[in-house]
């Protein structure tokens, strides 16, 4: 089947989703038009199974990812996606760049934009760079590669399209109805942000897990400013207690515990961490059978997750990092798919 | 008078003004009636009923449906001069007060070099008479240098002409610091303000911890971290008599703290910005309060010291100010160039220009029936007056005798932000754009006719 087919038949470019310039989160995604990106992303697959790994859908496409935080899976991932339909990818770092000069972000975009790129892939570690650049560039598509604290919008894309491979069927997407269990440090995780807003809008019951002082304050129950548009708590459930969390879970979804977090105060000892909050066998088995084990990587094993559970037969890691190619195909596609096509 | 302000005598053309018709508002006496307001020669010669007979060259402005004041007193300005004049001047920022209807503005410290010694006193105040006739008084450090270890020469600042004691844009995060500062003080008739922030718990933070901050990825600063100081400071207040002013309020737990100190007797005084009285944190989140694309989001006008808060805290901080528990409004005006703004969230500079949508902020609270047309007026005048101190009482009166400092504004008229116009050169405001209600047509700074809208000097063009 030829690519356009595949796309036509995801309802991606129909006219029944709106037309997306940037991709910055998932909190604009409707149900449809996540099932419609996912859908689009399984036709992608297809693409990176064949014996050439090769379409002409973006030829003459120019996509500069543009990276202020070290990457490797994320960056490699677009650029291979971008590779594989045909588009020129120029890959930029902040260190070794005009960055290092002091050029502001703002510049380094309209100089980008006024070379004609076509997509710019952002990562950065602060909040809202990807929103910022979107705002100031009129003819650039704006894609969050990861941003601070914020989002990893294609990173919760491939957790869900993990999840649909594994445990959908036939009418079940594999989500809808499913208990996710994050657990870790919530408050510093952009992939959690994300996974949030895409596993909720899917159906999914979304329940964290950790310690209170890596839960957002609103989360946990302090006094929140809670009368704004915030709206993420309103979509999940909190438990502290890994045990009890992890009972009847679906997926459970270890993040990345960064060592900085002791010496920030907000845990006594990893020792401590790993005793109450370590994803392994003992307390995967109170999940339900056949329950996925995921994690956003890089991980730190034997602190947030188990040697043994991370290569076993219930971890979903590696099928991860392969969805990633295909999904950022797919997003890629959507956003050079418009009027400009 | 000559210690309330900065006018040298510098032969300014000063024709003699009539108002008439006005709603005349002098909160120091309680006033309000309609009548005629009359100033010359620096001085209000009279505000009755009606003024019978009109001086030679006088200018006449009909006022009817129109407000006249004394004019508003800000207590907390940021005129970056000297060390950022590319943000603002005194020049510029008195410029943009007498639009605003202030006609006295007390300026922060923060400047590069601080106001830490007698001769940026000096420089600041000279500085202040080439701009015109608006008041510009000095605020003085608490500490020298502004580095919070040691006191800056508080006497020679007060006798150069220093009115408070500030490290604003910094907390004295010393407690014992802050205590040595209240006490020194207490003989200089000065109070000492702070910026009540526990840097510890404020951390990183560029916005209200809250479900806003959580969504957007943004570290937080907890109501805590403001609630934590006040308490600090007002018992150390209580421990030396000293005078504590405190800044910018923006959380609903520092209005118990305040109330409390009150009802003690001791000698602490408060102030809250518009923004905080008007805008919650949401507007972070693009869009001004309404839905906002993605793209809109992070918009960095937004983002102050201290933070927008939420609903609760909005609604606490405007009842405080209706029954008085907060002594007054000031601005915190902290005008900034483009390039601080135009960066990331986390990397932009705080403050909002604040002078020239103050009033249209402050009257929705007056349209939206939560306080008094003259209340309000109150908080902008006497409130501020009496901080400063008995000496500056005279400011906040319509009594002949007084110094003709007075705004006329029309409470109803509707009109949008538009910064592009605006006199000050920071054009850093979430408000652009935004529908106000309410606004100075006419201020009179020391006798002298600084500001005139184009649609009341066409009016009453001779």
């Amino acid at each position: 089947m030829a690519l356009r087919e595949i796309l036509d038949s995801s309802a991606l470019g129909s006219d029944s989703l709106p037309l997306r310039r940037h991709l910055l989160d998932l909190d604009d995604y409707s149900r449809e038009e996540l099932g419609a990106t996912l859908e689009a992303a399984h036709g992608m697959a297809e693409v990176l199974g064949r014996d050439i790994k090769k379409t002409p859908a973006l030829r003459g496409r120019v996509i500069v990812t543009l990276f202020y935080e070290a990457s490797t899976r994320t960056r490699i991932s677009f650029e291979e996606a971008g590779k594989v339909l045909s588009a020129d990818v120029i890959n930029m770092s902040a260190s070794g760049s005009s960055a290092d000069k002091g050029e502001s972000l703002l510049n380094t975009g309209l100089t980008l934009q006024a070379m004609g790129v076509d997509t710019l892939v952002v990562r950065h570690p602060h909040s809202g760079a990807p929103n910022f650049l979107a705002r100031n560039l009129e003819r650039v598509s704006v894609v969050n590669a990861g941003d601070g604290l914020h989002a990893h919008p294609t990173q919760a894309l491939l957790d869900l399209y993990t999840v649909r491979a594994r445990l959908g069927g036939q009418g079940d997407n594999g989500i809808e109805g499913r208990k996710l269990v994050i657990v870790g440090d919530v408050l510093h995780s952009r992939v959690a942000r994300s996974n949030i807003w895409g596993f909720a809008r899917m159906g999914a019951r979304v329940v964290l897990c950790g310690p209170p002082t890596l839960m957002p304050p609103d989360f946990a129950g302090g006094k929140a400013a809670g009368d704004g548009r915030g709206g993420l708590a309103s979509m999940v459930e909190v438990d502290t207690d890994l045990d009890r969390a992890v009972e009847g879970a679906d997926i459970v979804m270890a993040l990345r515990l960064q060592s900085e977090r002791q010496r920030g105060g907000f845990l006594p000892s990893i020792r401590e961490y790993i005793r109450r909050w370590q994803v392994n066998d003992a307390r995967l088995a109170r999940a339900r059978p056949g329950a996925l084990v995921m994690h956003p990587g890089p991980m730190n094993e034997g602190v947030e997750i188990s040697t043994d559970l991370a290569h076993g037969s219930r971890s979903a890691i590696e099928e991860q990092v392969t969805a990633g190619v295909a999904v950022r195909m797919a997003v890629l596609y959507q956003l050079n798919a418009g009027e400009r096509a | 008078m000559s210690r309330m302000g900065n006018r040298a005598a510098i032969g300014r053309e000063n024709r003699p003004v009539l108002a008439r018709r006005a709603r005349l508002i002098d909160p120091l006496r309680g006033l309000d009636f309609v009548g005629d307001i009359l100033a010359g020669d620096g001085e209000i010669l009279a505000a009755q009923t009606v003024v019978e007979g009109v001086p030679d060259g006088c200018v006449v402005i009909d006022a009817a449906g129109l407000v006249a004041c004394p004019g508003f007193i800000d207590l907390h300005a940021h005129l970056r001069e000297p060390g950022y004049e590319y943000k603002e001047t005194i020049a510029s920022g008195a410029a943009a007060a007498a639009r605003g209807g202030f006609t006295t503005l007390c300026c922060m410290p923060n400047t590069d070099p601080p106001i830490d010694s007698e001769s940026v006193v000096e420089f600041v105040l000279k500085r202040a008479r080439e701009a015109g006739p608006v008041r510009i008084l000095p605020v003085g450090c608490v500490t020298r240098g502004r580095m919070g270890r040691e006191l800056a020469d508080l006497e020679e600042l007060a006798a150069a002409g220093a009115v408070a004691f500030s490290d604003d844009g910094d907390p004295v995060q010393d407690a014992n610091l802050m205590r040595m500062a209240l006490a020194y003080s207490t003989d200089l008739g000065r109070p000492v303000s702070n910026h009540c922030q526990d840097v510890h718990l404020s951390g990183e933070g560029v916005m209200a911890e809250g479900a806003v901050a959580t969504r957007l990825g943004l570290p937080g600063i907890p109501t805590a971290a403001e609630d934590a100081m006040i308490a600090r400071d007002i018992a150390l207040a209580e421990a030396t008599g000293g005078r504590l002013h405190l800044a910018h309020l923006s959380t609903s737990g520092s209005v118990p703290l305040l109330r409390r100190a009150k009802e003690l007797g001791l000698n602490v005084s408060a102030e809250v910005c518009p923004h905080h009285l008007t805008i919650t944190d949401d507007w972070a989140l693009g869009g001004q309060g309404g839905e906002g694309r993605s793209e809109l989001a992070y918009d960095t006008s937004t983002k102050v010291y201290p933070p927008l808060r939420s609903r609760v805290d909005v609604e606490a901080l405007v009842e405080a100010l209706a029954d008085g528990t907060i002594d007054c409004i000031a601005t915190d005006h902290a005008p900034h160039d483009r390039a601080s703004k135009e960066v990331t969230y986390q990397d932009a500079a705080f403050g909002i220009s604040v002078l020239e949508t103050a009033l249209g902020s402050a009257l929705q609270l007056v349209h939206g029936g939560l306080i008094s047309l003259p209340a309000l007026v109150g908080r902008l005048t006497v409130g501020p007056a009496r901080v400063l101190g008995p000496g500056y009482a005279a400011l906040a009166s319509l009594a002949p005798g007084t110094p003709a400092d007075i705004v006329l504004f029309d409470p109803e008229r509707e009109w949008t932000v538009d910064v592009g116009r605006f006199a000050s050169k920071g054009r850093n405001t979430p408000l652009d754009g935004v529908r106000l209600r309410g606004c100075a047509l006419a201020v009179i700074a020391d006798g002298e006719m600084v500001y005139l809208s184009e649609e009341l000097g066409a009016a009453n063009a001779e």
